[in-house]
């Protein structure tokens, strides 16, 4: 029975903290920069292909390749908010949308053209598979290293958000630009370096997922918005790290405890923990504003 | 000015008219609703790739008249796909609709093949209820009904006395349970629970748990092929269901070659029912499957669905040539559902009564031949029509 609960609990935390690493790059870009990116999507698929090539096609070890395929993302949506994106931060909510969601309808597309239409999946290294015994209860153990990532991302978030130089730079520039700007902060710097953080999390996280969720598709890149990346960042509160990792853990342990004791509810358990927490708190769980 | 362009209207006008009847034979026109992007775009890419190989090898056109595919992106949504064909039927002047990947899109035409009577020839979506919605419907692929029972009769014959079922919540995963349920209990085996995993939800970790509790012989499972597949087999492993003595029994949709070779190692021995494998022993499968990697190498690898497209076109020009050219709606219903020919699948024919593809089923288990995984057959069980049909 205490097996039972440990591995319901784990398993749950495991799929809550691979939706917060999907997510975590969206609250970054949306919740701080307060633009709409919908192409996130996009470039957690982007890096999900990437960490594919790197990984199977040129044998890199899995381990290195993560770093890689977060800095690859993040060089390359700098680039993008250069050229782009800068151009729409003033503009509505709406046009913001538009343009997010058409990239990523061309993303699908130039994945379809790179990679193919069918299926493909990641290879983890063999110490990342199989199973793993913990307090004598044997659990998946790229379960257990999806949990141990997330910490370590989560912390090194919170810390370089709360505690450092730039983390102060960019709540300032969040909270007041004009004022940021005349106190000799260097905002579209800062924006450039928010946003490229944001997507290189967004990618990361797509290299992450691949092997949880048994393949990547093209479709990726809006299939999984909905569920994985916006509700994680509404129910968590916009722009809140902890706020998206309390979001995701609590959805991922309701989502595994619906498929456990009441599988015939399980399609939209976690569609009605979303509502009641935000009818609790519409302002996400440690939302400010 | 108005009076140049209407005294120059008439000539060009008399010139359009005599250049169609100069045209002496029109092209026949068929359409095709697949996708070509979306979550459905692999499908697409695979049924098209069938139609387009049977012409390329037998000649597109019949009598002198060429076979023009009118190929549109239908995305596998219902509304688009109606809109579609309504579009084809109206302003392309098609003589018949063909594809269908999945169930919603064949269901949203039904209803226009009917009216505006134009042969439907369906080369994937496998629920059964479909060919009932139109008399114009002529199914070429298979039902999941054929292969889930069929799975069920060998599970009872094998000695599986407890089964527990996980379906896709949907209705072909509904479909696969309602068939595997009533012919597992037919012959006289026990169900011990039956859970549905919602459609999109890649986490099946608590449902594998649910299955070890349980502690039944085997586990059935129904999941449209793609990554959810990959992903339950995972689960399976990770779970250690295997080394509790759990089988793990499937239709062909979780070991289909286009994902088949994702699955890896873990996916070695698994047991599934399928009517086609890209391993069938047959010559006409073995230059089928060499004339595919001919034409479109071994990226996409052929699968049913290629298949069922390929014979799809098979009788459709069987039909047309038959008529030399002409196309008559009932004629080529009527030619449709009296098919009957050797497919890289097996011996392949229409029930004339219900309009539905007879296969045979074959059993098979996943080994590793010639560097790439197949799914090999050990046991076949001939003409298995649909259990669903009321007839």
């Amino acid at each position: 029975m205490a097996e039972q609960l440990f591995l319901l609990l784990f398993n749950g935390l495991a799929y809550g903290i691979l939706l917060f690493l999907m997510a975590i790059g969206l609250s970054v870009t949306m919740g701080m920069m307060n633009f709409v990116n919908l192409a996130h999507g996009a470039f957690a698929m982007l890096g999900g292909y990437l960490a594919i090539t790197l990984c199977t096609t040129l044998g890199i070890p899995f381990l290195l390749c993560l770093p890689m395929v977060f800095v690859a993302v993040g060089i390359l949506s700098a680039g993008l908010e250069a050229g782009l994106y800068r151009r729409f931060y003033r503009s509505t909510q709406l046009n913001q949308v538009l343009l997010t969601i058409g990239l990523s309808l061309m993303a699908i597309a130039g994945a379809t053209y790179v990679w193919g239409p069918q299926l493909l999946t990641l290879k983890v290294p063999d110490f990342l598979s199989g199973q793993t015994r913990l307090f004598g209860i044997e659990v998946g153990t790229y379960r257990l290293f999806l949990i141990l990532a997330g910490a370590a991302i989560a912390g090194a978030l919170v810390f370089g958000l709360e505690r450092t130089r730039f983390g102060a730079m960019v709540r300032a520039t969040v909270d007041n630009r004009r004022m940021a700007q005349s106190l000799g902060i260097n905002v579209n710097r800062v924006f450039r370096l928010t946003f490229a953080l944001g997507s290189g999390l967004a990618g990361l996280g797509g290299a992450l997922a691949v092997n949880f969720l048994g393949g990547l598709l093209p479709s990726f890149a809006l299939g999984y918005l909905l569920v994985y990346f916006l509700i994680v960042v509404t129910v968590g509160g916009l722009g809140s790290t902890l706020g998206a990792l309390a979001a995701a853990i609590l959805l991922g342990i309701s989502d595994a405890a619906a498929k456990f004791y009441a599988p015939q509810i399980a399609s939209f358990a976690i569609y009605f923990v979303m509502v009641v927490l935000l009818m609790w708190r519409p302002q996400g769980i440690l939302g400010r504003r | 000015m108005i009076r140049i362009a209407a005294g120059l209207s008439l000539p060009i006008l008399a010139l359009i008219l005599a250049g169609g009847a100069a045209q002496a034979e029109d092209p026949i026109k068929i359409g095709v609703l697949v996708a070509h992007s979306g979550p459905f775009a692999d499908y697409g890419t695979e049924m098209i790739n069938g139609m387009k190989l049977f012409l390329a090898q037998h000649g597109n056109a019949i009598a002198g008249r060429q076979i023009e595919l009118v190929d549109k992106d239908d995305t596998a949504a219902g509304d688009v796909t109606k809109r579609l064909a309504q579009e084809m039927i109206t302003n392309d002047k098609v003589d018949m609709l063909v594809g269908f990947t999945i169930t919603p899109e064949a269901l949203a035409v039904a209803p226009l093949a009917t009216e505006a009577k134009k042969p439907m020839v369906i080369m994937n979506a496998a629920t059964s209820v479909i060919t009932e919605k139109s008399p114009y419907i002529v199914r070429y692929s298979f039902t999941l009904g054929e292969i889930a029972s069929t799975l069920a009769k060998w599970s009872a014959d094998n000695g599986l006395k407890k089964v527990y079922t996980l379906v896709s919540d949907y209705g072909p995963g509904i479909n696969a349970e309602g068939a595997y349920k009533k012919s597992f209990a037919a012959a006289g085996g026990t169900i011990v629970a039956s859970d549905r995993s919602p459609l999109k939800g890649p986490e099946f970790a608590p449902f594998m748990q649910r299955v070890k509790d349980a502690k039944p012989d085997a586990l059935f499972v129904f999941l449209p092929s793609g990554e959810q597949g990959v992903a339950m087999a995972k689960a399976y492993q990770d779970a250690g269901l295997a080394a509790a003595g759990i089988k793990l029994i499937s239709t062909g949709d979780v070991t289909d070659e286009a994902v088949i070779d994702q699955l890896g190692d873990p996916g070695i021995g698994m047991i599934t029912a399928f009517h086609y494998s890209s391993a069938h022993p047959s010559q006409v499968n073995k230059d089928f499957v060499k004339a595919w990697e001919a034409a479109y190498g071994t990226k996409l690898r052929v699968d049913f669905m290629g298949v069922a497209a390929y014979d799809g076109m098979h009788g459709i020009y069987d039909a047309l040539t038959a008529q030399n050219g002409k196309v008559d709606a009932d004629t080529t219903v009527n030619l449709l559902k009296n098919a009957k020919f050797e497919s890289p699948r097996g011996p392949l024919w229409i029930d004339p009564d219900t309009r539905d593809a007879v296969n045979t089923v074959y059993l098979r288990k996943v080994e590793r031949q010639g560097g790439r995984l197949e799914n090999v057959e050990f046991q076949s069980y001939p003409d298995v029509k649909d259990p669903d049909h009321p007839k």
